[in-house]
């Protein structure tokens, strides 16, 4: 009996660690095949090059960089302030009963895959920016708008967590000075959740900056500086899905340390939005 | 606001009136977001629906791709998606309930659990392309499984692995503590008590982790196309049974394959319109089978929550 009880704590430790060995695996394939790469070719050309040109044995991401850059900001500025409206109109102006139905419908929202949205951004949101706004349509805007509606479900959800944890007396207390209701929600509700509001933020950035597959059928993976909103760009990660799946030599070492980029930003914007959420339990 | 005259009655109207209409300007911008998000997903579906219905049919379901959009059909695809989700279930559910499980019942406070921990909560937000990267450079380089479906599953495993963590462990933590000393009290070892108890009472939540952690993973085309698997299928994987003895082969599990996403992506590429409506069709097929099993995981989670009071 005390022998079977160690052995199954064992095994269940074991098996703890290997699944979170993966961290480990990706830090060790990933960083093990691109660092040496952005070592050789100097991390100033790598992350400043301006040029892209595999073939020519020319590996410069700052193009992928500007249009991560460009379309995840596009994308907060439509996320947050709706995503934020959203969250606020659900936690105090939707009835009870309303919300319980609304609530599970933005969980489907996040539900969707990424090609399907990809494909209504094709179908639906290129031509329109192609004959109203002009350019080629697959543009950063186009991009922009998409990845913003597929981040609103994250700022939603968490913002909304956030506003909900707070104590109920803060609301009274607010009302009880003469306060209106949405000068209460500004002036004490929100920068009271404000640390889960910005983590909420944070979490649908790495979102935005993480997407793929919408982003490979909607940008239009120009690698080029974008010089406005209406051209077609790259970003880190379309810029692995698309060519890795031929890629050898150096152009694949050069792909996975677009990767190591890719990683080291997440994980930066991943530990501070943890640390946000813990100082609001605390 | 001063003292020395009488409060102006008349201003103070005013400015109750001007608060009064600032509260129902915000109510409307509110109703207004809450809104755009909804009516643009049902926009977005109507019109994948209209684009795509047509299209359906036995004849689409049971056709291989094709070179002319009319024949073409989603027969790997879906066998595909069905065989790696096979995988992806067997790698994630038992190493995901089982971590789970550690971290909530034999957990001690050191380092290492810390650790395990933290990096939990890291994965969950880790991009789908990186778990592409990490699968080609173990899966396919170091272990050599090839572009395979073995590849594909184990890959969306790791993926969806924190998802049913976190659901394992939110389920089991939402037990209370008395449950298990009563277990303790009649003389039952940890081990029976989590077998007999804590597992039985958490498998609602579980459950519905597990589903929520699938429906993203048929849904997730980006690290199957780092793993190299955008090619054109025209044939299934090899059979997993067979007619001689073992009665069950694992040779599929090497086969090359493609998966409902992919196929849609496949044909939005193309530039012929015959090609986008079979993508739109592929996409109700694949929306619904994700909303499906949302629906049903968000059905279970009520149920599961109204039947049990501690």
């Amino acid at each position: 009996m005390e022998i079977k009880e160690k052995l199954i704590e064992k095994i269940l430790l074991f098996i703890a660690l290997s699944s979170i060995s993966i961290l480990a695996l990706i830090a060790f394939f990933i960083f093990g095949e691109g660092l040496p790469f952005i070592w050789k070719i100097g991390p100033h050309a790598f992350l400043l090059g301006e040029r892209w040109v595999p073939s020519h044995g020319e590996f410069g991401i700052l193009p992928m960089i500007v249009g991560s850059f460009w379309v995840t900001l596009g994308a907060l500025l439509l996320g947050i302030p709706l995503g934020l409206a959203c969250a606020i109109f659900l936690c105090e102006w939707t009835p009870p009963l309303a919300a319980t139905f609304l609530r599970p419908a933005i969980q489907l929202l996040a539900a969707i895959p990424s090609v399907i949205y990809g494909f209504w951004g094709l179908v639906v949101l290129v031509p329109l920016v192609r004959t109203y706004l002009g350019g080629p349509g697959l543009s950063i805007l186009s991009g922009s708008v998409i990845l913003g509606f597929m981040i609103l479900p994250t700022i939603i959800s968490i913002s909304e967590d956030a506003l909900r944890a707070l104590p109920p007396y803060y609301k009274a207390g607010g009302l009880a000075l003469g306060a209106t209701h949405w000068q209460t929600i500004w002036r004490v509700l929100i920068p009271a959740a404000r640390s889960g509001i910005v983590a909420s933020i944070i979490l649908g950035m790495g979102r935005a900056i993480g997407e793929t597959m919408a982003m490979i059928m909607i940008l239009g993976n120009a690698v080029k500086m974008p010089s406005s909103f209406l051209d077609s760009a790259r970003t880190l990660t379309t810029n692995i899905g698309i060519e890795m799946g031929y890629a050898s030599g150096s152009h694949r070492q050069a792909l996975f340390a677009t990767g190591v980029i890719l990683f080291f930003i997440i994980m930066i914007l991943n530990s501070s939005a943890i640390v946000l959420s813990r100082r609001r339990v605390e | 606001m001063s003292h020395a005259k009488t409060p102006n009655v008349v201003e103070m109207r005013k400015r109750i009136a001007l608060n009064k209409t600032r509260d129902y300007i915000f109510w409307v911008i509110g109703l207004l977001s809450t809104l755009i998000g909804f009516v643009l997903l049902f926009t977005m579906i109507i019109d994948l629906f209209i684009d795509g219905f047509p299209r359906l049919s036995g004849q689409f379901l049971l056709s291989y791709p094709s070179r002319f959009p009319e024949k073409a059909g989603i027969l790997s695809a879906w066998v595909g998606t069905t065989l790696v989700m096979i995988v992806t279930a067997a790698t994630a559910v038992p190493l995901g309930i089982g971590a789970g499980i550690y971290l909530e019942e034999y957990r001690r406070k050191n380092w290492l659990t810390h650790l395990i921990e933290i990096n939990m909560n890291n994965l969950a937000g880790v991009p789908s392309i990186i778990y592409g990267l990490l699968a080609l450079g173990v899966f396919v380089y170091f272990l050599k499984f090839g572009e395979s479906i073995l590849t594909g599953g184990l890959t969306l495993g790791l993926l969806i692995l924190p998802m049913v963590v976190i659901a394992t462990r939110e389920s089991i933590r939402a037990i209370p503590n008395s449950i298990r000393e009563a277990s303790y009290a009649l003389g039952a070892t940890k081990w029976q008590t989590i077998k007999d108890h804590i597992l039985p009472y958490s498998s609602g939540g579980i459950l519905t982790g597990m589903i929520i952690g699938l429906s993203r993973a048929i849904g997730e085309t980006a690290p199957i196309i780092t793993v190299g698997a955008l090619t054109f299928i025209a044939f299934l994987p090899s059979s997993p049974i067979t007619p001689e003895f073992p009665f069950l082969s694992f040779k599929w599990l090497l086969d090359p394959f493609t998966v409902m996403p992919i196929q849609m992506f496949n044909w939005i590429s193309r530039p012929q319109k015959g090609f986008h409506v079979n993508a739109a069709a592929a996409g109700v097929i694949l929306l619904f089978m994700t909303l499906l099993m949302n629906a049903f995981a968000i059905y279970m989670r009520y149920k599961f929550r109204k039947r049990i009071k501690w």
